[in-house]
């Protein structure tokens, strides 16, 4: 049977493996298309921004709340019981923090000689909020509520705290997508920073729930990168800002073949409970090809 | 006209709903595949062609937001509705099994195609891993989710049938 046959007084519609080859051929288009370039991120992602983001705005604040409440509600009984003996406790903390203030003055001055945190301070940033996760169980991807309108650009990294979260990967007008690096396809340029040593960060869909991520090749010849080092961005990164901190090494193998290093990082930022992030609005300068 | 507006709002609530609310409600960070019971159930439901129109809206969504290149998802879900309209002519709305069985097999069938593209040719080799830690759980998820919601979009479509058929329009 002809499949353009009319049936009596019919009007003409496409059959539908035609329209299924021709939809095909239109993705696979588009596939290709956006694999190097972002042809169509831009009135796409404008037509979806408009129509999509708002609501999303809206549920994940009521989400959000909805869960602080049922969180709240679960815990009451464990904080009865708890507040009794913090209230014992608040006695000796009193003391403590005076003894600990002292404390305070001399981390301060060791953190101006660390020179960390005064750098992030130079960078200028702006506060983001996480409206959507990834639909999918893959990867590890979200969308914040502030896009090209608020001056964000692709490649701009993401911070949360002290730590380093991901870059952004695409605009709309009015929001951005954010990869982490705990995605599985995604690889950060690191360095240990005591030693300056050079490494890779990936992260791995199996380490999700063990909340590590992976570093591999490492050249550390001398034995001086120990667990609980510092692993920061890498100077010679494309995409990062150098000396972001990434988190602590946790565990340290050498590989078979004798000269590199891999192991686990323990992330310094809680993906798990993740709301809010802050965007740094420079971008690393690199060299124009 | 009213099918299209309606249909357009359930892909919009369940995409809203999957990336939102229920990364709330999340089991050991899985999220159910709302959007694989949507596809699915048009494509019994409804035929080959809504079920790939559908899949290829709700496959568009998610490119658009989360995927690295456009048109991968879109394809994917496209066939899943697609496959699912081949079934149409067996499908009983009385018939729970049949659903729940096609929605089983169109999400294994989307986990194990994201493996395979997304994870293999990456050489992450482990596939009795991803299957028990991922495609497993999402797969228990979704059919959970989907004895209530799938309901919901049966009877929807029933109404959107009935108020068809009164107004004399032929529906396709």
């Amino acid at each position: 049977m002809s499949p353009i046959v009319k049936k009596k007084g019919e009007k003409f519609t496409l059959p539908s493996k035609y329209l299924l080859f021709i939809l095909t051929i239109l993705c696979t288009g588009m596939v290709l298309l956006t694999f190097n370039t972002t042809v169509f991120s831009g009135p796409l992602s404008a037509v979806a921004g408009y129509v999509v983001v708002p609501f999303e705005e809206g549920i994940s604040a009521v989400g959000s709340w909805l869960s602080g409440r049922s969180e709240e509600l679960a815990s009451i009984r464990v904080l009865l019981t708890e507040n009794e003996a913090l209230k014992q406790k608040v006695d000796e903390l009193t003391i403590e923090n005076t003894r600990l203030q002292q404390d305070r003055y001399e981390l301060t001055n060791l953190r101006q000689l660390y020179n960390l945190d005064t750098q992030y301070d130079e960078y200028e940033k702006t506060g983001a909020r996480i409206i959507a996760k990834d639909s999918g169980n893959w990867f590890y991807s979200f969308v914040i509520n502030k896009g090209a309108a608020d001056g964000i650009a692709v490649d701009m990294n993401v911070m949360a705290g002290s730590g380093l979260v991901g870059r952004v990967v695409a605009v709309g007008p009015n929001w951005a997508k954010v990869k982490s690096i705990i995605a599985d396809d995604s690889n950060v340029s690191a360095m240990v920073l005591a030693s300056s040593d050079n490494l890779v960060v990936s992260g791995n869909l199996k380490l999700y729930n063990s909340g590590v991520i992976e570093f591999g090749q490492l050249i550390d010849s001398d034995n001086v990168v120990v667990e609980g080092d510092k692993i920061v961005t890498s100077n010679i990164s494309d995409k990062f800002l150098p000396g972001i901190l990434i988190g602590y090494v946790n565990t340290i193998n050498s590989d078979a073949n004798n000269l590199t290093k891999s192991g686990y990082i323990t992330p310094a930022v809680d993906f798990e409970h993740l709301e809010e992030v802050l965007v740094i609005m420079e971008m690393k300068q690199t060299v124009e090809e | 006209m009213k099918r299209g507006i309606i249909t357009a709002l359930l892909i919009l609530i369940c995409f809203l709903l999957q990336c939102t609310v229920f990364r709330f409600l999340a089991f050991g960070g899985i999220v159910p595949n709302l959007l694989i019971v949507l596809t699915a159930s048009f494509g019994f439901m409804r035929g080959e062609k809504t079920g790939l129109i559908i899949g290829f809206f709700c496959g568009l969504l998610v490119d658009i937001f989360f995927a690295s290149v456009i048109g991968y998802y879109a394809l994917l879900y496209m066939y899943i509705g697609y496959m699912n309209g081949k079934f149409s002519s067996i499908f009983y709305p009385q018939d729970i099994k049949l659903p729940v069985a096609l929605i089983l097999c169109s999400d294994f069938f989307y986990g194990t195609i994201c493996y395979v593209i997304l994870f293999l040719l990456r050489s992450r080799f482990d596939f009795m891993y991803y299957l028990l830690h991922i495609i497993l759980p999402e797969i228990v998820y979704t059919i959970v989710v989907t004895l209530l919601l799938y309901p919901l979009v049966l009877w929807i479509n029933n109404r959107l049938e009935r108020s068809e058929l009164r107004s004399g329009k032929k529906f396709v």
